[in-house]
């Protein structure tokens, strides 16, 4: 492996680690909503939280790249106040891998809390529990499996985008190169044995986050 | 102690609870069959469901005055819960199941501290296990230890035999009778059995498609 597939490989690595950390947080509580409170708006919610997964990546880029443009409403708020881009840099690409594996971490996560059985919740409540602290020591440590199953999922998931990413943050060598976008372009330029290689990694890689994240879910199931 | 129901509506799947009823027995059976609305008098009465009317009162705490919305928070309601399931934490140990409501200090030997309700109800060697190892029995056991732990004003104790065999259920019998006589709370016993009722309750409330249709001593 080359300096450069390995800079490029961590970098992946890297930024699809970063993005599912920084959807943690909203994802658990995204989905706790969805499975276990009733509101107005909840189908509105669980359709735009599922659109990226439905709609076409280029779409989900081009909407992102309006937002956090130099010239859209967030990305012109921060060049203006904090004189940084978003778009076309390491940022924009952690923004796109964050909103398109968004989805996958939240349907794994509500899935695993609707199969927690509410009544071990209720009784927890019965013996003097608030809210939180049902949530983090009995809803969450039962649904575990199915969230780190969740965040493998949309770690594999972050490994391999491309639409969005491209769209966000293009392609600019060592700086916003990711694993896929650095295929399509060794590709493009006739760099067949360096786009092999990259697959190679790439397959690799997400080998083991979905085969691992199928390990996590097959144990919860086994319990 | 007082258990005041008034004015009880909950709409449930084929018809409402209504229940009316003033309860000052310290042991009393809810007796009826499967269906009958029983359990969802327990979970309203612990505040897991939301009636339509209700005014709770236990002694002189009132928990719910759908009037005046007034609604005491399940988790101040200092109210013991075994449910038919029992609902023990699979992913605890049967210790750390019997401290998680534990309001006493750990070494206190008070009648609701760790030390005495563990030796009542004789699960000492049980603690270190996991509780999905034990057998029905103690399950059962630490279901019920768990609620007295967290120094319950009522035990509220749905169905808490039905799953276990003849066998099992003379041997459970005498612990939930030794918890009647020895912690001296309020208990309501919801069964289907009346055999249990007659060795554990002073009385019964015979429950019919959501109405409570006649009360019985036991002599």
């Amino acid at each position: 492996m080359t300096a450069e597939e390995w800079q490029l490989l961590s970098f992946t690595a890297w930024v699809s680690a970063l993005s599912t950390l920084i959807i943690l947080p909203f994802g658990l509580a995204t989905a706790w909503l969805l499975a276990r409170r009733n509101w107005p708006g909840k189908s509105l919610v669980e359709t735009v939280v599922s659109l990226p997964l439905v709609m076409p990546p280029v779409a989900t880029g081009l909407i992102l790249l309006k937002i956090l443009g130099e010239r859209g409403p967030v990305g012109g708020f921060f060049y203006r106040h904090f004189n940084f881009d978003i778009a076309f840099t390491w940022r924009g690409v952690l923004i796109a891998l964050a909103v398109m594996s968004f989805p996958l971490l939240v349907r794994s996560t509500r899935l695993a809390f609707e199969q927690v059985n509410p009544r071990l919740e209720q009784i927890a409540r019965t013996l003097g529990a608030s809210n939180t602290r049902v949530f983090w020591t009995i809803t969450l440590p039962l649904a575990s499996h199915g969230v780190v199953g969740g965040m493998l999922l949309g770690f594999a998931r972050a490994l391999g985008e491309f639409g969005a990413t491209i769209m966000v943050a293009g392609y600019i060598s060592g700086k916003t190169a990711t694993l896929s976008t650095e295929i399509y372009h060794a590709f493009n330029n006739g760099e067949d044995a360096h786009a092999y290689r990259l697959l190679g990694f790439s397959v690799a890689l997400a080998f083991i986050a979905v085969w691992s994240s199928e390990w996590f879910m097959r144990r919860k199931k086994s319990r | 102690m007082n258990l005041l129901l008034k004015n009880i509506s909950l709409p449930l799947a084929d018809f409402s609870l209504v229940v009316d009823v003033e309860i000052q027995n310290q042991s009393t059976a809810i007796f009826g069959p499967s269906g009958a609305g029983k359990t969802s008098l327990l979970d309203l009465i612990a505040g897991l469901r939301h009636p339509r009317s209700a005014f709770v009162q236990l002694g002189d705490r009132v928990l719910t005055n759908t009037a005046t919305r007034t609604r005491v928070p399940t988790r101040h309601r200092q109210i013991g819960y075994v449910p038919q399931d029992l609902a023990l934490f699979p992913h605890l140990s049967v210790e750390q199941n019997l401290l998680y409501g534990c309001k006493e200090n750990r070494n206190s030997n008070s009648l609701f501290g760790y030390e005495h309700v563990t030796q009542v109800l004789e699960i000492g060697p049980l603690v270190s296990r996991r509780v999905t190892n034990l057998s029905g029995g103690e399950k059962q056991r630490v279901a019920l230890a768990r609620a007295l732990l967290a120094s319950p004003q009522i035990l509220l104790l749905d169905e808490p035999l039905a799953s276990l065999d003849t066998m099992l259920k003379s041997k459970i019998i005498p612990y939930l009778a030794r918890i009647r006589d020895d912690f001296k709370i309020p208990m309501l016993y919801v069964t289907h059995d009346w055999a249990e009722v007659q060795a554990l309750c002073a009385e019964a409330l015979i429950m019919e498609r959501g109405r409570i249709v006649r009360r019985e001593s036991i002599l």
